[in-house]
């Protein structure tokens, strides 16, 4: 059942740009990915957008859908009321390129700082043994498909550029708490970097970046919560602060 | 716009890898590692590649399930599927290596499941003898790529901590597109692209080249792939000289999703059905008892009970036919839906509902639940998915040499995973593809690094750069010409209807010629707007490589006068031991593509008696098997 769809589009680049209205077909089923595809291919050949699985597995097509962080690829025409105009921009907390198309260079870089998995110096390929109840706590985090819908929605950098260079944003958390949590990383301080060197204590746990993430991770209960009650613990325990002096640790188990 | 070549963005590196996925990753760290300057090129951004899609796992006889299997036994159980026309020495290293490069993983940070030891847990699938796939959930691919690009920032952070950068040593340049691998003197000397955000174009200085870019999906209208299949290596290798193997054959996956029509293609993994789910047809018959051919008769069970009790008890009953290599699956549901037994969209049923809860479908099959749930609509904990063939990778690619994965006949390029051809045969079993990345990424970096300390760079000459440069920009120069987008669907359904799962020779001959016109047009190619980020832009390079892909395939398939494995032919049925004999070979004159037979190369003795001889009576002559293997 084809019906005909009001898409407005935002076209433009980083000097100027704006919203265009198209008429499109839309057809049982589709996604708004799709009906974006059709623009593309009968009305607008230099439509700009990034995409890769069209499954939602690889976290390309990210955009902001009626205002809303979203992948296109996963979001249904029908979802929408048949009089309903469907809006499409580009994901606000990122320098636009062009169109649906976004500067994300911010997490790659925020990824660099993040100190890469240590496994214990005596182990031998082969030889790793964990529960799968350990792995899991883990697992859950690396379910992540880097789609960046948490660092677009999160009000600490979305209309706040200037915190974007001591913050990594709820996607980094998460994979702190994920090499935290790893049952044989052997990085002592995670926690207490993340506090310190990437902004964990910015995040006042309004939980936005939870409710956006299409893998249904849970970034604020279970990866950030966590890691700013143990923070709070190491930091504000007079007994443990002193343990702390005294024996000169550098890590905080 | 044109390119001053004053200002033409240059870089020079030891080592390019063109493609981010798990290949090119690997490749890139193991280069790196042996002491080189590494640029890994890809058209997506650092992390999205096609092996993202990946879902059931990495096939490794490490023996955690079962501690019966070992290298012999999967290098058995893949010769079996590729229906003995694999590289017999990629095969072997594919089957010995496969297990560390698994476990080399993990310590860089896979999180994989486990069993009950606390081990690398494997899953059955289909075609492999023993429960061999190491996985996580269903999205192992993600575990892989997530993984090695973790380990490229390690490699980042280490290289900052010593030189003071993280990108002195290995870069990543995302969203770039390579339109031609260049070389001076008869070797690589590095390749030209674009930036895909810019339009801008770059030229990487290089003596050696590695081409990781995967497979070609997108030549065909119904295709799990990515829009980045276009067969860019294998078309840039076919015009930089280098040979493709067996392009005839493609796996067209048994189980895409069918309805709706927006998702048409989209895998849905094997591991629906190495944890039990079962094909129906619409009448509710369990149709693959029907399709179990003779030579997996004594490995497949005939009869339900046999195969329900197969699930508990693994060495007193065969494997039920669900689990037969995917080229069987696939024809057997194709036959089904011709013959009018098919679901209301084409396909037929998968129902995994029935033998597990929905509590352990949710936890081993998560993306499946998901995928069909928001996608279709579809609750597989309490209904069947309707499925049918979708193609979703091609066996054939560059000839290479196994050891070292260098493209035969072209100095310093390399080739490895999707877009390498041999080591698959004429069927790839599910899970050794992404073993198959990890083995010969990490040996084409190594066979890269060797040949590059051993080689004196070639300078590329300004003649060279300004061909380069004025491809690119020709389709801009035109006005009023042909629209790549309709081009592209134009291809897509010459191939889906003349060159798909069933093949006759009226047809294919009718399909060399539509695409020589196709390609004739594209010549013709005009583009809208300007260079940056322009798809329609980018489409025409694509295009462009589809098409070379579209013809190897098509004359490979017309040549060969069999059917086996992923290259069905209508008009001659069966399979032909005299055929085995032989590859097809596709080479570019700079005009069109030709192809030729060549004799496979013999099996050693001592991998040849790993069998056991009657069943290579099945595949081969009585005269080879008397032979033996060679010497």
């Amino acid at each position: 059942m084809a019906r005909t769809l009001n898409l407005r589009i935002w076209r433009g680049d980083s000097t100027d740009g704006g919203l265009q209205d198209v008429q499109v077909e839309a057809n049982e089923g589709e996604v708004v990915l799709d009906v974006i595809h059709r623009v593309q291919a009968t009305q607008m050949g230099d439509l700009a957008v990034r995409w890769n699985c069209k499954a939602g597995k690889c976290g390309s097509c990210s955009m902001e859908i009626n205002g809303k962080p979203r992948l296109a690829c996963m979001t249904q025409v029908a979802s929408y009321g048949d009089d309903e105009t469907i809006t499409v921009t580009p994901l606000r907390a990122f320098p636009v390129i062009k169109d649906l198309v976004t500067d994300v260079s911010f997490n790659y870089k925020k990824a660099m700082e993040i100190p890469a998995y240590s496994p214990p110096a005596d182990l031998k390929p082969g030889e790793a043994r964990m529960e799968q109840i350990d792995v899991e706590r883990s697992q859950e985090f690396r379910k992540c498909i880097e789609c960046f819908l948490c660092q677009d929605v999160c009000h600490v950098v979305r209309d706040h550029e200037e915190n974007k260079k001591s913050f990594a944003g709820p996607r980094f958390f998460i994979r702190i708490a994920e090499l935290d949590m790893h049952p044989l990383d052997t990085l002592k301080n995670r926690k207490r970097t993340a506090q310190e060197e990437h902004g964990l204590g910015m995040c006042n746990i309004t939980k936005c970046c939870t409710e956006v993430c299409p893998e249904h991770i849970k970034i604020t209960d279970n990866a950030i919560i966590p890691m700013k009650e143990r923070v709070a613990d190491l930091k504000y325990d007079p007994v443990r602060w002193l343990g702390s002096k005294i024996r000169k640790r550098e890590g905080i188990v | 716009m044109t390119t001053d070549k004053l200002v033409l963005e240059r870089h020079k590196y030891d080592v390019l890898v063109i493609g981010a996925g798990g290949a090119g990753l690997r490749a890139a760290v193991e280069a790196r590692e042996s002491g080189l300057r590494v640029a890994i090129i890809c058209k997506s951004l650092f992390g999205k590649a096609h092996t993202v899609m990946a879902e059931g796992g990495a096939a490794a006889s490490m023996g955690n399930a079962n501690s019966n299997d070992n290298w012999q036994t999967h290098f058995r159980d893949t010769m079996r599927g590729g229906k003995f026309l694999n590289h017999f020495r990629m095969a072997e290293l594919h089957a010995k290596e496969s297990p560390d490069r698994i476990w080399e993983l993990e310590m860089w940070g896979a999180l994989f499941d486990r069993t009950k030891e606390g081990k690398i847990s494997q899953r059955n699938f289909g075609g492999h003898e023993y429960p061999r796939l190491a996985h996580v959930g269903d999205r192992t691919g993600l575990e892989l790529i997530r993984t090695m690009q973790q380990k490229i920032v390690a490699l980042q952070q280490a290289d900052k901590r010593e030189h003071g950068e993280y990108e002195s040593h290995i870069k990543v340049f995302a969203e770039l597109t390579v339109t031609e691998i260049l070389k001076e003197d008869g070797k690589i000397a590095g390749a030209y692209g674009y930036w895909r955000e810019s339009g801008s174009e770059v030229l990487f200085e290089a003596p050696a080249v590695i081409i990781a870019t995967g497979g070609v999906g997108k030549t065909f209208k119904i295709t799990s792939n990515s829009w980045e299949g276009t067969g860019d290596g294998h078309a840039l290798a076919l015009k930089a000289g280098a040979n493709l193997v067996d392009m005839e054959f493609l796996q067209f996956h048994p189980t895409g999703m069918v309805w709706p029509p927006s998702v048409r293609g989209i895998l849905v993994t094997e591991s629906v059905r190495g944890e039990g789910g079962i094909l129906t047809n619409n009448l509710g018959e369990r149709f693959m008892f029907k399709y179990i051919p003779d030579v997996f008769k004594d490995k497949y069970a005939d009869n339900e009970a046999e195969a329900d009790r197969w699930y508990e008890d693994q060495d007193n009953n065969r494997r039920p036919p669900e689990l037969l290599p995917r080229d069987e699956v696939a024809r057997a549901i194709n036959s089904e839906v011709k013959a009018g037994r098919g679901t209301e969209h084409g396909g037929v049923f998968l129902d995994v509902s029935k033998r597990l809860s929905a509590e352990i479908i949710k936890k081993r099959l998560p993306s499946m639940w998901h995928q069909f749930y928001e996608l279709a609509g579809v609750d597989i904990t309490k209904e069947a998915m309707e499925v049918g063939p979708t193609c979703h990778y091609v066996m054939g690619g560059v000839e290479v040499e196994p050891d070292t994965a260098a493209a035969v006949g072209v100095p310093g390029l390399y080739a490895a995973g999707e877009v390498a051809g041999g080591m698959h045969g004429s069927n790839r079993l599910g899970g050794n593809s992404l073993s198959d990345l990890l083995v010969f990424g990490r040996r084409a970096g190594m066979g890269a690094a060797a040949y590059v300390k051993q080689t004196t760079a070639s300078p590329v000459s300004d003649a060279t750069v300004s061909a380069a440069a004025a491809r690119i920009e020709a389709p801009f120069a035109r006005s009023g010409g042909e629209n790549s987008y309709s081009l592209h669907a134009e291809l897509q359904e010459v191939t889906h209807n003349l060159v798909g799962i069933i093949r006759t020779g009226v047809e294919l001959k009718d399909a060399i010629e539509k695409i020589a016109d196709i390609r004739k047009r594209s010549a013709n190619v005009a583009v809208s707007g300007g260079r940056k980020f322009n798809p329609g832009f980018h489409l025409a390079f694509d295009l462009d490589n589809m098409l070379l892909v579209a013809e190897s395939t098509a004359k490979s398939a017309i040549g060969r006068e069999e059917s086996r494995g992923g290259h069905t032919r209508d008009d001659f049925p069966g399979m032909d031991m005299g055929w085995r004999q032989y590859n097809h070979i596709a080479s570019f004159d700079g005009n069109q593509v030709s192809v030729r037979k060549q004799s496979l190369p013999d099996m050693p003795k001592e991998l040849f008696s790993l069998f056991d001889v009657e069943e290579l009576k099945k595949y081969m002559t009585p005269d080879e098997v008397a032979k033996g293997g060679s010497n």
